[in-house]
């Protein structure tokens, strides 16, 4: 079995250790037996959607996240939306998230987004929305906690689109209606970053499981692994959000 | 008035050591701010020959107190913050607590503009912009932004002394007027092999294009230019080139500046240190001491608490290297790794306000450059488990790594495993606590004693 997956602008989307995410990811594949390819996508590159099972796109500065807001409509627009309405995993935290949306104002100006899902995002006077964060996810029909950190000047409000999950402690996407992200058919955007997969074992396996299904057509049932320090570090960033 | 709100400030410090509550390095100017919000301003009138301030993401601790060693070489002795409390209230303390009629202080970066607008500084040395505590500080732009600023509305008053090397820093020479110089490595054996993960300037500061790195030596910090607009590197008029690194015991260095050559023997370990003490030279030249006298000064230097510190417990040589961010983690890491294996280490990772709650920088480290070298390794700390984890996924052997979140049962479990060397790498606050520890059991003096 094999796992593609794209990195989308790994050089600017990677201010919160978003390597770590990925880094979990291959570690979990290989020792599994599962053959494990990345690819990086850059500004200016394309890419066939139909090469890759899972998408991952980390969070940046400001300026780099303007230039990729640009990138992304001029080059890998069609791509995305291809991906995603063909089953393809994806995973966008924090900027990446933002960039989903349909537009992310900021200081007066909007910039456009992906328009993959109808959410917007506005950046609002008032306080960054900082701090350790935990938020209650049903994915398959069994409900989970997700554990991360979250660090946001945006606010984001969904239109039609359904949530990731509902807050338990922490902001969420907007500190107001109780959402945390958004998930659409196989895609998620979330502002939980920390990285968020080393602090849940569990969706970096959902992740690799969906993304095998897109590739061979079936949903494996993955190995358990020992992980006694995954589920450790689990606790501690859920008592970290406990705590405040 | 401000004489007796002082005194009122020095008293509480004086309370605060006597019953045991702690440094009292940042309480007498807590107090003192709150009874007159322009402390700072009226004692910093006093400082008639003329303050510096240095900040940075790293290195201020090291670079303050280099500088404060050449100063004391030519028998200079300034109100310096030297418990590395850089806060306003921890430079109000230093105001409160020293006398002196020239002032040397190591400023947080965020709280840089506002101490340089209310001390009026003569030299200002911004050593680098790492990404650092994101839960803080948000964004090195930011703030290289806000330094921006701050020189421009000080051009033709303070001397700036930049890194050439980091172009965040570099760019702050296009405000700051005539009166800036610049130092910088100009070694290209010393360049990384590639670009480590945590890379935290990839756009030109002047058109947005990304920059071209012909060779970096410490994170970012190296050779760049831009390919769109033309934007060099300026040239480094105090540099170093013919460098060795030593591993823990230091390096040398010639050292090159309009004053000729000299040969640094520097005590302290790592290339990061190194760039520490061009900071230290190149400010001090601008300040009146020759660079000859400030390599010998340097020659003869100790380390500063914590940063790089050695103690000796019983049978095991204990080595104390903060670590607080990726830039600086690699830098240990780096350094670490041309000491003899099999390495034993203690890892403290603590999530508080001072540490950073967001512990994700660990992530962005390079640990798996020691995954080979690595003894036996002992994990503790509010976030202990995390670290394991990331060192588990760094290649670390899992059989040969504990968890222990307790602090004092970690060290005395590591002291006990550990061969005849033990490296102690904790966070800021794990730093503090271990410290304390030592103190305690007799291990080594109260740190503001030192």
């Amino acid at each position: 079995m094999k796992l593609r997956l794209l990195s989308l602008y790994p050089d600017q989307m990677n201010i919160y250790a978003d390597r770590g995410n990925i880094l979990f990811l291959q570690h979990r594949c290989e020792w599994r037996g599962i053959e494990f390819e990345v690819t990086r996508c850059g500004p200016g590159q394309r890419f066939d959607p139909a090469n890759y099972d899972l998408l991952y796109m980390g969070g940046g500065q400001d300026r780099d996240q303007k230039a990729v807001a640009r990138d992304l409509i001029e080059t890998k627009q069609a791509s995305m939306r291809a991906a995603k309405d063909g089953g393809v995993a994806v995973l966008a935290v924090c900027g990446g998230y933002q960039l989903l949306g349909e537009s992310y104002e900021l200081e007066g100006e909007t910039i456009a987004g992906l328009g993959l899902v109808d959410l917007k995002t506005i950046r609002e006077p008032g306080p960054r929305l900082i701090g350790p964060v935990s938020i209650s996810v049903n994915l398959d029909g069994e409900e989970k906690v997700l554990a991360g950190f979250e660090n946001h000047g945006g606010r984001t409000r969904l239109g039609q689109a359904s949530p990731l999950g509902k807050v338990i402690h922490g902001h969420g996407n907007n500190g107001e209606d109780g959402f945390e992200g958004v998930r659409e058919d196989n895609l998620i955007g979330t502002y939980l970053h920390g990285p968020l997969l080393p602090k849940n074992a569990w969706l970096a396996d959902h992740l690799i499981a969906t993304g095998l299904e897109h590739h061979h057509g079936e949903r494996p049932e993955l190995e358990p692994l020992e992980d006694s320090l995954e589920t450790a570090a689990h606790e501690a960033a859920l008592k970290a959000a406990r705590k405040g | 008035m401000i004489k007796a709100k002082a005194s009122v400030a020095r008293m509480v410090g004086r309370l605060s050591r006597a019953t045991g509550k702690g440094g009292g390095t940042t309480l007498p100017g807590r107090v003192l701010l709150k009874l007159d919000a322009n402390a700072i301003d009226k004692l910093g009138a006093r400082l008639t020959d003329g303050t510096t301030l240095i900040s940075a993401t790293n290195g201020k601790t090291t670079t303050a107190s280099m500088l404060a060693t050449v100063l004391a070489g030519a028998g200079r002795h300034p109100v310096h913050n030297r418990a590395g409390s850089n806060m306003t209230w921890g430079v109000a303390t230093a105001l409160t607590e020293q006398r002196g009629s020239e002032g040397l202080f190591e400023v947080d970066e965020a709280w840089l503009p506002e101490v340089a607008d209310r001390l009026g500084p003569r030299a200002i040395l911004l050593g680098n912009l790492f990404r650092d505590q994101l839960d803080r500080y948000g964004e090195t732009e930011a703030l290289a932004d806000a330094w921006a600023g701050l020189a421009a509305r000080r051009a033709g008053r303070t001397s700036f002394i930049l890194n050439s090397d980091d172009p965040l820093i570099a760019d702050i020479g296009n405000s700051s007027g005539p009166d800036t110089i610049y130092f910088g490595i100009e070694d290209e054996a010393q360049a990384l092999t590639e670009l480590q993960h945590a890379f935290d300037a990839k756009l030109c500061r002047n058109c947005g294009h990304e920059l071209t790195y012909d060779r970096a030596f410490v994170g970012h910090l190296g050779h760049y230019h831009c390919e769109s607009c033309g934007m060099r590197r300026p040239r480094p008029e105090i540099s170093a080139t013919g460098i060795t690194l030593k591993g823990m015991s230091g390096l040398t260095a010639t050292i090159n500046s309009p004053e000729g050559s000299v040969e640094l023997d520097l005590p302290l370990p790592g290339l990061y240190n190194l760039y520490n003490a061009l900071g230290a030279i190149a400010t001090a030249r601008q300040i009146g001491v020759p660079v000859s006298e400030s390599v010998r000064s340097l020659a003869g230097m100790k380390a500063v608490f914590g940063r790089v510190e050695r103690i000796r417990i019983g049978e095991v040589d204990l080595s104390i290297l903060l670590v607080k961010n990726p830039a600086g983690a690699n830098e240990v890491i780096r350094t670490l790794s041309l000491e003899p294996a099999p390495i034993d280490l203690w890892i403290a990772l603590n999530d508080r306000i001072a540490d950073g709650r967001d512990v994700s920088w660990i992530w962005d480290a390079d640990f798996e450059m020691l995954a080979d070298r690595v003894g036996r390794v002992t994990c503790t700390g509010t976030r202990a488990s995390e670290m394991a984890l990331r060192l588990k996924y760094a290649g670390w052997p899992t059989d040969r790594t504990e968890v222990i979140e307790d602090p004092e049962a970690a060290i005395d479990r590591a002291l006990a495993q550990s061969g005849e060397q033990l490296f102690a790498l904790p966070t800021y606050t794990a730093l503090l606590d271990l410290r304390k520890l030592l103190a305690d059991r007799g291990d080594t003096e109260k740190y503001w004693e030192g």
